[in-house]
């Protein structure tokens, strides 16, 4: 195997790893703020986002 | 900046909401100069000269050094953090160190993939059982470690000390990586840039390690804050979803 096949595989494999984890991050965001966006359209809010008389 | 002033900027850091705040704010920042870094370093990366003895080989150094650094320094923030849970139980101190221990272990699995890549043409071998690579590989099963724990335990705030303890426990393995090369007779070269007396290595070589090693640690820290934001909307889920069931109990 040439020099260039381990160059080529160690930028590869850094890219693979660190894409991977930038999209875990990303989507992990995205599902935990739908999440959110949910229970709050369903009436759920924490007390302090409730309106002030609303917090029985 | 007195004293006083900077301890009220750090508590009113304390409260996520403004943590959410400002994340909003310098997040954009933080990824686009990111991803200037890391376009100026790859540019530099592959138009330098090679090097006369390891030839094109020498950048391999430019990912590899970089995440082998990054994957102690994520280990020291989640160290400081780990202090900030147990001493001053700071709120997001354990959001911190929860947050950090899958970047950690990432940048670990890639300073030992191209390490070893490095490694098998350069001597001759994949793996060896030396002092720098065992300890960096029990620094890659200390955070797996830490990343189960974490989800083990059903209690955050448990999970948290325990966490914060094991943390601390484990710092030790830290200056044992960075100095296993001058302390013991290993197959590993010695500090060539983060040495006593200077940067051995040649300035061609010097500048594109420097500036991925920056790109790196810009995207850590983008990554960090990211992570954090996330942990903190997982526990307001969490929490509204138990206000949620209380409400339920109640009507039923």
């Amino acid at each position: 195997m040439s020099h260039t096949f381990y160059i080529a595989m160690s930028y590869a494999v850094s890219a693979i790893v660190i894409l991977c984890l930038v999209a875990w991050t990303w989507l992990d965001g995205r599902a935990r703020r739908q999440e959110l966006a949910e229970l709050e359209a369903s009436g759920i809010r924490r007390r302090s986002a409730q309106p002030k008389g609303d917090a029985a | 900046m007195t004293d006083s002033l900077a301890i009220s900027k750090f508590t009113e850091l304390a409260n996520p909401t403004r943590f959410l705040a400002l994340a909003a704010r310098i997040l954009p920042w933080m990824a686009a100069a990111t991803a200037i870094l890391f376009a100026i370093g790859l540019y530099l990366s592959f138009t330098t000269e090679g090097d006369y003895q390891q030839g094109a080989t020498v950048r391999i150094m430019y990912v590899h050094v970089p995440a082998a650094w990054l994957s102690m320094m994520c280990y020291t923030v989640m160290a400081v953090s780990a202090i900030g849970t147990l001493v001053w139980r700071h709120p997001l101190a354990d959001v911190s160190h929860k947050a950090a221990a899958p970047l950690g272990a990432a940048f670990t699995l890639i300073a030992l993939a191209t390490g070893s890549l490095w490694g098998r043409p350069m001597w001759g071998t994949w793996w060896v059982w030396d002092a720098r690579l065992t300890s960096v590989f029990v620094l890659f099963l200390m955070y797996l470690g830490l990343i189960a724990l974490n989800r083990a335990m059903d209690d955050p705030s448990r999970a948290a000390r325990v966490s914060a303890v094991l943390i601390l426990v484990g710092f030790v393995n830290i200056p044992i990586i960075k100095f296993s090369v001058d302390w013991w007779n290993t197959l590993h070269q010695p500090a060539s840039v983060i040495r006593m007396g200077g940067p051995t290595i040649d300035r061609e070589f010097l500048w594109p390690l420097l500036v991925m090693a920056i790109a790196f640690t810009m995207l850590f820290f983008t990554l960090h804050v990211m992570a954090m934001r996330n942990e903190i909307w997982r526990r307001r889920v969490a929490a509204q979803r138990r206000m949620a069931a209380r409400l339920a109990g109640r009507e039923a």
